[in-house]
């Protein structure tokens, strides 16, 4: 039933874009009907996981397919619909926001082949979660990878987005390679590509090749630092509901083939558990602090992503070590806040991305040294990037909070004296997990305090006009969302709960055992009490203000008396302080004027921090080996018998090997 | 009952102590300078004044301007409700009770920086960015010195890792929990605001920190402010209090006394340190943060190893 159900909104929200395709180029009618049409495959989605997790009825679908090694199996299960319920969340939210935000009598070059990939993306994605067949997997994971490019190239007019979706095309099938040659790894082991855990005990060759695999292909995907090199300019130009599904769910992808593949594999050495952590580490560290150098309020966004999927991955590290050292409460606390921080990452980075769209939607600027005194013309849109923002930061009462209470509870459980001892380099992440969040406050600050606050350093954003309410209405559902998690953690630990059973099935029912290792009923008594204390400080201060005693003055600028917008601090100074501290990494380059003649003439002053490992690393070794690659052009004649030669003479050559 | 008592002793005392512990600082500082100083009860008369005063608000803010001060305020009470005074117990514990208390401080400061970016003051600004600039490298130093406390107690909770579970701890694992004490104490100064890292009587707003942040506040909002740093000082002050001085003698009449006693050792400490050092240059104060994190980490390692 549920597996039905879920198949059936896969097809509707993967046709959806079809019909549209009937319309001209200025119809309304079209954009309607697709709009419908997804949101109504999403809702069925939606329902299907509801179903799942009420009945617990699963009932695996096989069919036969003709590709060799491949069969149509699909199943849901715990773990998978923890995965599905934000690919439909966000789909459903974004398609509505995209009614007004990207509409199809502005935009009618591209509007409708934003909406039939939008459609097409989200099905795929389901696919990849639901498919229990290595060859399916793939293939939904290719059709996810395309969609995801032409959604990030929409308007592939510009230069900018061209070069962007380039990079990602690369990254993205650099992953596929990987993940080619770890399912033909996967099926030399167990005999058939179906996704089974491996009864057998691999070598430990094999195992460690697997494991770098699986780290390499779905980090790559994932945006684990240093493989992240195409995640922030993709996330950057794309529009910003498609942003917001690729860094709140696409990017997920990864995180959920590391997690099913190590949930395939026996129990890993301790060694594996170590890397995942320090990679997580890394990458929550590094990837928040080019987030704080950045000038580009989407840019910034896509940097605390990957410091986002470094928090997940550090919980996973932390499972995985547990389950190499046979430490039970690890697992729960590592993977249990892994897993919660998926949805609450996938929730308030949505709902930041679809407040900056909002911005620039209203703006025409991602610069954020351009906006500014926002809060007072956008009244909404401020409040929901101050409730995103608040909750990526981890602050209580929300629901960022609670994933990393658990997987602070893991790694101080680490230092404990159970079986396994103390594994006191993992505690060591606690203090990293710590200088995330204190760097996270700092960059969310400057971003809020920049656009939303002070006053407009810019013409057009002191035009800034409020955006329509079907924006509005998407982001105030995820805004809900990032309360009713923050508030009410119990309701789902039962579902994480499940995943993890499906992760490590040997736990027995993991829900109660999360629900006695972390006190989340204090959660929610402290977020009820800070909520309830906060409206009293506010009603306090308010009966205090004399209400004639009330002055309006301008900001006292130190007896200046002509302040100008100017004058206020931009993010770059912000941040300037910070940046410094990074410089090791982030390797900004700035330009400044030199105050040489007496009398000073204009002078000007730049600071970017590019990313690093694209520009210092990657690109040069790209670069060489495009020399390498170059050798091998004589190959390429391009004319087709040539190539029909070609695929011959393999052909025999591999029946000739085979016999 | 002797709980319902003792918590309400915690709740009065906590609420009311803190404005004194600025006033024993002022008054060693004044000492120092062989000045007679202001009376030790300055700081209460400065709350009932500033609560009677009118207010001026600038037209560049929203409401966050006013929300800061407020946040500010709640999140420093609810931390006191969180960290036990005497024989180890608060009003508030449970495991994991020492993430909230360093969230709560962070919801505090986000909104506290963000009401200073309200006012699109340039001086403003720039307090809000140091505050938030050095609170990053405050964090990971305090929770190092957590996981010493952690490791020792084999708690996850503040009244199992402070207090009387720890005294036995001083004579086997001494040199840890030193470097933890020193490591806070310097954690309690920059997130106070405090000499070398801040002067709260500098005239000139560019060296500020926490005072440049607060500018533009005034009347009953600037009294919730002042409070509130008086409550966040209060809760390292008890932090560093029960680390220092686990004993207690079990007699709540005479722990309470005894704590409250101590608590004044420490704003006297305070005192001597604002009087006999200079305050850092600003780009020095970074490393001296580091410093703090290394000597936390050290203690770690003393007992790993």
């Amino acid at each position: 039933m549920s597996e039905a159900l879920i198949l059936l909104g896969i097809v509707i929200a993967g046709a959806s874009g079809f019909p549209g395709l009937l319309f001209g180029k200025w119809s309304i009618t079209g954009q309607r009907i697709t709009t419908l049409l997804a949101v109504l495959g999403a809702a069925l989605g939606l329902g299907g996981i509801a179903v799942f997790w009420t009945t617990g009825d699963s009932q695996p679908i096989a069919l036969p397919w003709s590709i060799p090694g491949a069969e149509f199996r699909v199943a849901v299960d715990g773990l998978g619909a923890i995965f599905l319920t934000p690919i439909f969340l966000i789909s459903l939210l974004g398609n509505v926001y995209g009614l007004d935000y990207w509409k199809q009598t502005r935009h009618p070059q591209n509007g409708r082949k934003l909406r039939l990939f939008y459609g097409v993306l989200t099905a795929a994605m389901a696919l990849v979660v639901m498919a229990r067949n290595g060859i399916l997997f793939l293939v939904g994971w290719e059709i996810m990878a395309l969609a995801a490019f032409f959604l990030v190239t929409t308007e592939d007019d510009e230069e900018e987005v061209r070069t962007a979706g380039w990079i990602y095309l690369v990254a993205t099938h650099l992953a596929t390679l990987c993940l080619f040659a770890l399912f033909a790894l996967m099926r030399a082991v167990s005999g058939s590509f179906t996704l089974v855990p491996l009864q057998r005990e691999l070598a430990p060759g094999t195992a460690t090749a697997v494991f770098i695999l699986a780290l390499a292909g779905f980090g790559l995907k994932a945006g684990i630092m240093p493989l992240h090199v195409w995640l922030p300019s993709a996330h950057a130009i794309a529009p910003s509901h498609v942003s917001a599904i690729m860094s709140g769910v696409i990017i997920k992808m990864g995180i959920y083939g590391l997690v099913r593949i190590t949930s395939l594999l026996p129990d890993p050495p301790a060694a594996w558990g170590g890397v995942v952590l320090g990679l997580g580490a890394v990458s929550g560290v590094l990837g928040v602090a080019f987030a704080i150098g950045q000038h580009d309020l989407k840019r910034l966004l896509a940097y605390h992503s990957i410091e986002n999927i470094g928090i997940i991955v550090m919980g996973l590290g932390l499972a995985l070590l547990g389950r190499s050292l046979g430490r039970a409460d690890w697992i729960i606390l590592g993977l249990g806040g892994a897993l919660l921080h998926v949805w609450n990452h996938a929730v308030f980075k949505a709902l930041l991305f679809l407040s900056a769209g909002s911005v620039i939607h209203a703006v025409h600027t991602r610069a954020i040294d351009h906006l500014g005194g926002l809060a007072k013309a956008m009244p909404w849109t401020s409040l929901s990037f101050l409730i995103g923002a608040v909750a990526i930061c981890g602050l209580p009462p929300l629901n960022g909070f609670v994933s990393e209470f658990l997987i602070y509870l893991g790694l101080f459980g680490t230092l404990g004296d159970g079986p396994g001892g103390s594994v006191a380099g993992a505690a060591l992440a606690a203090p990293a997990l710590a200088l995330i969040g204190g760097l996270a406050l700092a960059c969310f600050v400057k971003a809020y305090g920049a656009v939303f606050l002070g006053t407009a350093r810019s013409e057009s954003a002191q035009n800034a006009r409020e955006v329509p309410p079907s924006m509005l209405a998407s982001m105030s559902v995820l805004a809900a969302c990032c309360f009713l998690i923050g508030l009410a953690p119990l309701l789902v630990v039962p579902l994480l709960g499940r995943g993890i059973s499906d992760w490590a099935p040997n736990l027995g029912d993991a829900g109660p055992r999360l629900a006695v290792l972390a006190p989340l009923a204090w959660v929610t008594t402290m977020g009820l009490a800070l909520i309830g204390a906060l409206l009293l400080g506010g009603a306090l201060l308010w009966l205090m203000l004399p209400k004639v005693l009330l002055v309006q003055r301008p900001t006292w600028g130190c007896a200046y008396a002509a302040p100008t917008p100017r004058m206020q601090y931009t993010s770059s100074s912000f941040a300037q302080q910070l940046v410094g501290l990074f410089a090791w990494a982030l390797r900004p380059r700035t330009q400044q004027p030199r105050t040489l003649p007496l009398f000073p003439q204009k002078a000007s002053f730049h600071s970017v921090a590019p990313d690093t490992v694209l520009d210092d690393a990657v690109l040069p070794l790209f670069r060489i080996s495009a020399w390498v690659i170059s050798k091998f052009r004589v190959f390429q004649r391009g004319s087709i018998q040539m190539y029909l030669l070609y695929m011959f003479v393999a052909l025999i050559a591999l029946l000739l090997w085979r016999r | 009952m002797d709980t319902f008592l003792h918590n309400a002793i915690h709740i009065a005392l906590a609420l009311t102590l803190p404005p004194l512990l600025l006033g024993v600082i002022a008054k060693t500082k004044a000492l120092f300078a062989g000045r007679v100083g202001p009376p030790l009860l300055q700081a209460y008369y400065d709350l009932i004044k500033l609560v009677q005063k009118g207010s001026v608000f600038s037209p560049t803010t929203t409401w966050v301007f006013r929300a800061g001060p407020v946040v500010g305020l709640v999140t420093a009470a609810m931390a006191v409700l969180l960290i036990p005074l005497t024989n180890s117990s608060a009003p508030i514990s449970f495991t994991g009770d020492l993430i909230l208390l360093a969230y709560l401080l962070g919801l505090g400061r986000f909104f506290t920086a963000s009401a200073a970016l309200d006012t699109g003051s340039a001086f403003e600004g720039m307090g809000a960015a140091r505050e938030v600039t050095f609170a990053c490298l405050a964090e990971p130093a305090f929770f190092l010195g957590l996981l010493v406390l952690a490791k020792l107690s084999g708690s996850l909770q503040l009244a199992g890792m402070l207090g009387g579970a720890l005294a036995p701890h001083w004579l086997t694992e001494g040199a840890s929990l030193a470097l933890v004490l020193l490591s806070w104490f310097v954690v309690l100064l920059v997130e106070n605001a405090r000499i070398p890292f801040d002067d709260p009587n500098t005239h000139l707003e560019l060296t500020m920190i926490h005072e440049v942040m607060v500018l533009d506040h005034s009347g009953p909002a600037l009294g919730m402010i002042l409070y509130g740093a008086a409550l966040k000082l209060f809760v390292f002050g008890a932090l560093i209090v029960r680390l220092a001085f686990p004993l207690t003698t079990g007699a709540p009449w005479l722990d309470w006394p005894l704590f409250v006693a101590e608590m004044l050792a420490v704003a006297a400490l305070i005192g001597v340190v604002e009087s006999t050092m200079a305050r850092l240059r600003l780009t020095h104060v970074p490393v001296l943060l580091v410093a703090a994190c290394l000597l936390s980490a050290f203690g770690i390692i003393l007992l790993v190893r």
